[in-house]
């Protein structure tokens, strides 16, 4: 058997722990704002003049806003086998964060099988090109 | 002080995929422009390019090589650059240069040539890009489109079917339109029988990319008046107000939507034709017809709503009982729109300001809207940045 991938699709997006993996943001100390991705130096909100940011883990729990898939390949740099295999995307939001964050679905999970507000979790997959990126899951129990 | 301009003479060069350099597009409309107008080349005092980020230098320069191109006469020049709303940031430049007295009559203009298939972020490994970085995950353009529409159809009970009936009828208006690359009308079954592209869009939801060319040559309203052409039709309002923070929608290239925890979350969309409104000290309630952004079908739904031509959820009834229809009390997209067009990135902002004006001079043959006095355009790119126009008779 071949040993897990191991390499991030981005690097510093997200933890690589298989089994609760989160995504890395930042947080604005002066006004709480949430920011993903976490490369940020100056706070984006109108009327904070914050410049310090502290590391955070994202919640790894949300609701799905609205979803679609892919069934055509996307161009480069998406990398994907030939033949291509479409796969599912969910925007998602997180309650704690107010925010909605993308992402692709797990594998194997076709639009049929999801639903707006639906409750999803994140996961490590890898890509066709074996690098592993975040994927959201729907949880077990919350099929319909 | 009025801060109307008019608009003396249009011009397009039909959309494409025609693969020639977007400078030829660009005099052709030109050219049809200023013989509209009635106005010499030499008499431009300012030309307002919209600029071309796909055909290297002379694209990112594009004001200064459509004077070229015409043949250098000493005009001012300027180039604009703001995605899908280049056109009306050129159009914008233009209206300051007449009001603050600068220049009396201004050529706008912007034209492109676009590449195959999707479009794609630059080249090599750019983790500092989100354009980039979304590609690099599989998000593609009809992902965002298929996410609004999905929206649609889990809060307002919307259907593929009210999304195909957009299809059906932008086909019908851009049919007899010369100027529209697609001119062949579709049926609810033919949008049905195409491919599904990314749930639950179909091909024929999504609008193609183009080469085409469009321009305006606007003036005072005094150097108008001298010209004998006093009824030209006015841009009463140019919005292109930023997004406020915090975003409620996740819009092309983000990954994330802005956190809200410190802001109330609000729509872009929206904020576009309320400045416009604002500016010409009118209401949806005196708009006769509109050119909306079709980048999907279904977000031709979003833009009536945005428009404040119904409430929230009301867009797809409105498309059923044909009150968007030419014929139907308010006509949007008659001329074809994105459906028809394709979207020509520089040139399309100032296409729907062309179809408008046509419009409020009642020239627009089979397409005519009877009666159009106020106009309305809409649209929006990457990065915030979008437009609206309003024309007036």
């Amino acid at each position: 058997m071949d040993a897990p991938p191991k390499t991030p699709v981005l690097e510093g997006w997200f933890t690589l722990d298989q089994r609760e993996p989160h995504l890395l943001g930042a947080r604005c100390s002066a006004c709480g704002t949430y920011y993903f991705p976490k490369q940020i130096k100056f706070c984006r909100h109108p009327d904070c003049a914050g410049e310090a940011f502290e590391e955070v883990q994202l919640s790894r729990k949300g609701r799905i806003w609205s979803y679609t898939n892919a069934a055509y390949k996307p161009p480069e740099p998406y990398i994907s086998n030939d033949p291509f295999v479409p796969y599912s995307i969910a925007a998602v939001e997180l309650e704690r964060e107010r925010m909605i964050v993308l992402g692709q679905v797990a594998s194997g999970v076709g639009v049929e099988a999801l639903h707006v507000g639906m409750e999803v979790e994140l996961v490590l997959e890898a890509l066709d090109d074996s690098k592993l990126s975040w994927k959201w899951k729907p949880l077990a129990g919350d099929a319909r | 002080m009025s801060k109307d301009i008019a608009i003396l003479g249009v011009g397009m060069h039909p959309w494409g995929k025609w693969g020639r350099n977007f400078v030829e597009y660009g005099v052709v409309a030109a050219r049809a422009a200023l013989a509209d107008a009635g106005v010499n080349w030499r008499d431009v005092q300012f030309v307002s390019g919209a600029a071309t980020m796909r055909n290297g230098y002379p694209g990112y320069v594009a004001g200064a090589t459509f004077a070229q191109a015409l043949g250098w006469q000493g005009a001012q020049v300027n180039t604009s650059y703001a995605a899908c709303a280049s056109g009306s940031q050129a159009l914008a430049a233009a209206r300051s240069k007449i009001l603050s007295g600068e220049c009396e009559v201004a050529l706008v203009i912007g034209a492109d040539t676009t590449p195959k298939g999707f479009l794609a972020p630059q080249k090599g490994e750019r983790p500092d890009d989100p354009d980039w970085v979304r590609f690099r995950v599989g998000i593609t353009n009809p992902t965002y489109f298929a996410l609004y529409a999905r929206r649609r159809m889990a809060l307002y009970g919307d259907t593929q079917d009210d999304f195909a009936l957009v299809k059906v009828k932008n086909a019908e208006h851009g049919f007899d339109n010369p100027n529209a690359r697609y001119r062949k009308k579709f049926s609810a079954q033919d949008v049905a029988a195409s491919a599904m592209v990314a749930d639950p869009l179909r091909l024929m939801d999504i609008c193609a990319t183009s080469d085409g060319a469009a321009a305006l040559i606007v003036s005072s309203l005094d150097y108008a008046r001298r010209i004998g052409k006093q009824n030209a039709p006015r841009v009463a309002a140019i919005s292109t107000v930023t997004p406020t923070f915090a975003t409620d929608t996740v819009e092309m290239p983000d990954l994330a939507t802005d956190s809200a925890v410190a802001a109330e979350p609000l729509r872009f969309r929206a904020a576009l034709p309320r400045k416009a409104y604002e500016e010409a000290g009118i209401g949806p309630e005196d708009v006769s017809l509109a050119e909306v952004y079709d980048l999907s079908t279904a977000l031709e739904l979003d833009w009536m709503e945005d428009l404040q031509f119904c409430a929230r959820g009301d867009a797809a009834k409105l498309v059923r009982e044909g009150v968007t229809r030419i014929g139907g009390r308010l006509p949007v997209n008659p001329s074809g729109g994105l459906a028809c067009f394709g979207e020509a990135v520089p040139a399309q902002a100032l296409a729907q300001v062309c179809e408008l004006t046509w419009q409020l001079r009642d020239q627009s043959g089979s397409r005519q809207v009877q009666g159009a006095k106020v106009g309305i355009t809409a649209n929006q790119g990457l990065f915030g940045h979008g437009s609206s126009v309003i024309v007036k008779r």
